[in-house]
């Protein structure tokens, strides 16, 4: 254990334990990120990332948003692409690369929020439903019982139908969206997480804390919450790219807004506007190609995370 | 590895051990398992049909104005429906009504088509089952196979490239690579302009012979969309469960006995490690269910996945509602028939 090795040097005092905590968790998140960073696909994934998340960012810096409306679409309509217009126009003659870079705001946002969404939920109910069946008395269990029957109850179900259902009857719009989406995908990061939560309720120190007297309260959130972080993150990061890929299959199924301009309602505008069967590849083929880059590298970020956070994975790879 | 539960099933092993009961024990216990099953599917099936009925009931407001949604309707036409469909009912008379239904096998009347839904249904299975089966038999196979292949040495080459284009193809948009071969391969535009056929299910001419070659022409673009989507978890699954075979003893007889390679593989270790695999055939249905109604619509397929597309944009809540409900319930049935079928596979787990 070298985390116990304050030093005491003759000029500094003995530093307190909040001190030496908050250095013992530094110490930790660099060995996370210098392991991390061995991981080669990892890094491609992170860097792809920032790479998409600045030109998300910045677009309005760059992109003239009056250009991005039917009526002040600046070219003609399917032309194809040329040193004006990189990935050419569409139907309106509007620039794809501009749509693209502007689609990845809405994407973006949709799947990050769909994943809070989703995520918040699949902890707190795989949180609660750990504790309470392993330190809650008989009515505990059953409570538990009744929120993993739940959770199994939605993970049969086919998650896009259910999706399509929520996202049907709800008044369109962006936020039905997100919560169509975080409603269907967090019943696995709730199974993982009740799983990390039985076997941290094992150790000793959790007893330790409850013989102090901590009630359920404080032993879910100081003493389970922080040791099932690293399973969450890597769900999370996993989850954005199915949230993404969520999000623009509703959007082409025109369950989205078609006001707001995301990678799968330009795939649904292509297709009803015929983009399809005439054969116009670069309205159609960018979009998709866009999903893909960031959904993989989500999947990247996410299965190194998995591998730093879980060793039995890194040797199998 | 220190997991000593699997020595006590060698195949040649004492396969009752875990049962010392004897033969009445056991029966009572496979009984008790199978009504178990059988109670969850019940239960979870009972509470798609309340959740669907409360779903499209209660939540959109007033089904009538979805249902006349951009259209000129007189008040007396709008009373007309709601008389029609029993919504001027209470709602648990309604509930109780459908639900009365559902046991005849009725899921309720379309708005759109003015045609019970049941009807409609059974006269879009053919195509779906006919897509869906091929596809995920297909998947299955390509997906057992590479697996089978990429699992026995992880780490190689060929691992690698085999999970890195299975990642790849899992984190494409199934819609998206269906319209990508549309122009491809069958737009007027693409590399090979009109090879296959853009949409729908045979040529509306065809006959006999002729009908069955060009169904098989017009499905070749919707089973490779779905196969290539489908197949990378059939891949992942089959090869982190022969990783976890690799360091059985067995294997290590089956080496030691001078078996080639490849022999101690397709004979040793795929046939056990095929075991959690045929599970998730079962369980990857809800998938199928979301690639089918992709796939449908992007090649406009006349099936339920295109009919489920069509009911959305009305909005068909009548239709989409059935829908909804027998598609939850195939899910529901594959899963407890995989319950229900693995015990019987694998001696492991058997009750």
């Amino acid at each position: 254990m070298t985390d116990l090795d304050p030093r005491p040097s003759p000029a500094a005092p003995v530093p307190s334990p909040r001190a030496l905590a908050r250095r013992r968790r530094q110490r930790a998140l660099g060995r996370f990120a210098r392991s991390y960073a061995h991981n080669r696909a990892g890094m491609f994934g992170l860097l792809s990332l920032l790479v998409i998340a600045t030109a998300a960012l910045t677009a309005p810096m760059f992109i003239e948003q009056s250009h991005l409306s039917i009526t002040g679409a600046p070219g003609q309509p399917y032309e194809p692409p040329s040193a004006e217009y990189p990935l050419g126009t569409d139907n309106f003659g509007r620039s794809v690369l501009d749509l693209i870079i502007w689609g990845a705001r809405v994407s973006l946002a949709v799947g990050l929020l769909a994943t809070v969404v989703s995520v918040t939920l699949g902890t707190v109910i795989g949180i609660t439903a750990g504790h309470f069946g392993s330190s809650g008395g008989t009515g505990g269990r059953i409570a538990s019982t009744v929120l993993m029957r739940i959770t199994d109850w939605f993970l049969v179900l086919p998650t896009l139908v259910l999706a399509v259902a929520l996202a049907a009857v709800l008044p369109g719009g962006t936020g039905t969206i997100v919560v169509a989406i975080g409603l269907t995908v967090w019943p696995p990061t709730a199974r993982l997480v009740r799983a990390q939560t039985l076997a941290v309720e094992a150790r000793p120190y959790v007893e330790r804390a409850r013989a102090l007297g901590g009630g359920h309260t404080h032993v879910m959130l100081w003493h389970v919450l922080p040791n099932v972080m690293p399973v969450v993150l890597a769900q999370t990061t996993l989850l954005v790219a199915t949230s993404i890929i969520a999000e623009s299959t509703l959007a082409f199924l025109g369950m989205g807004d078609p006001t707001t301009i995301s990678w799968g309602g330009i795939l649904e505008a292509a297709r009803t506007a015929g983009a399809v069967s005439a054969g116009i590849w670069w309205y159609m083929v960018p979009p998709g190609l866009a999903i893909a880059v960031v959904a993989l590298s989500f999947t990247l970020c996410g299965r190194a995370v998995e591998s730093v956070i879980n060793p039995r994975l890194r040797e199998n790879r | 590895m220190t997991a000593t539960p699997t020595a006590t099933e060698e195949p040649a092993g004492s396969p009752r051990e875990d049962a010392p009961a004897g033969g009445g024990g056991r029966v009572r216990r496979v009984v008790l398992y199978v009504l178990g099953r059988l109670t969850t599917a019940v239960v979870s099936l009972g509470a798609v049909i309340v959740a669907g009925f409360f779903l499209f009931r209660i939540l959109p407001g007033d089904p009538v104005r979805a249902m006349t949604e951009g259209r000129e309707v007189s008040l007396e036409q709008q009373e007309e429906l709601r008389r029609q469909f029993g919504l001027d009912q209470p709602l648990w008379a309604q509930f109780l009504d459908y639900a009365s239904g559902l046991l005849r096998l009725d899921l309720g009347v379309s708005f759109q088509y003015r045609e019970p839904v049941a009807d409609l249904i059974l006269e879009r299975l053919g195509p779906t089952l006919l897509l869906a089966g091929t596809g995920t038999l297909l998947a299955a196979l390509l997906g057992l196979f590479l697996g089978a292949r990429a699992g026995w040495r992880p780490g190689g080459r060929g691992d690698r490239v085999n999970t890195a284009v299975a990642l790849f193809f899992w984190s494409v948009p199934t819609f998206w690579l269906g319209l990508l071969l549309i122009v491809l391969l069958a737009s007027g535009r693409g590399f090979f302009p009109g090879l296959f056929p853009t949409s729908g299910m045979t040529a509306p001419d065809a006959t006999g012979f002729e009908a069955v070659v060009s169904t098989a022409h017009h499905m070749v673009l919707p089973v490779v969309t779905m196969v290539a989507v489908i197949y990378a978890q059939y891949l992942m699954i089959m090869r982190s469960s022969l990783i976890d075979e690799k360091g059985a003893d067995y294997l290590t007889t089956a080496r030691a006995k001078g078996l080639r390679d490849a022999l101690v593989r397709r004979r040793h270790a795929v046939p056990n490690a095929l075991l959690p695999t045929v599970t998730l055939v079962f369980l990857n249905l809800g998938q199928v269910v979301s690639g089918v109604i992709l796939v449908e619509t992007v090649f406009s397929w006349p099936g339920l996945g295109y009919l489920f597309y069509s009911g959305l944009h009305v909005p068909d809540l009548g239709l989409v509602q059935g829908l909804f409900v027998l598609f939850a319930a195939s899910v529901i049935l594959m899963n407890l028939l995989a319950d229900l079928v693995y015990p019987l596979l694998d001696p492991r787990v058997r009750p």
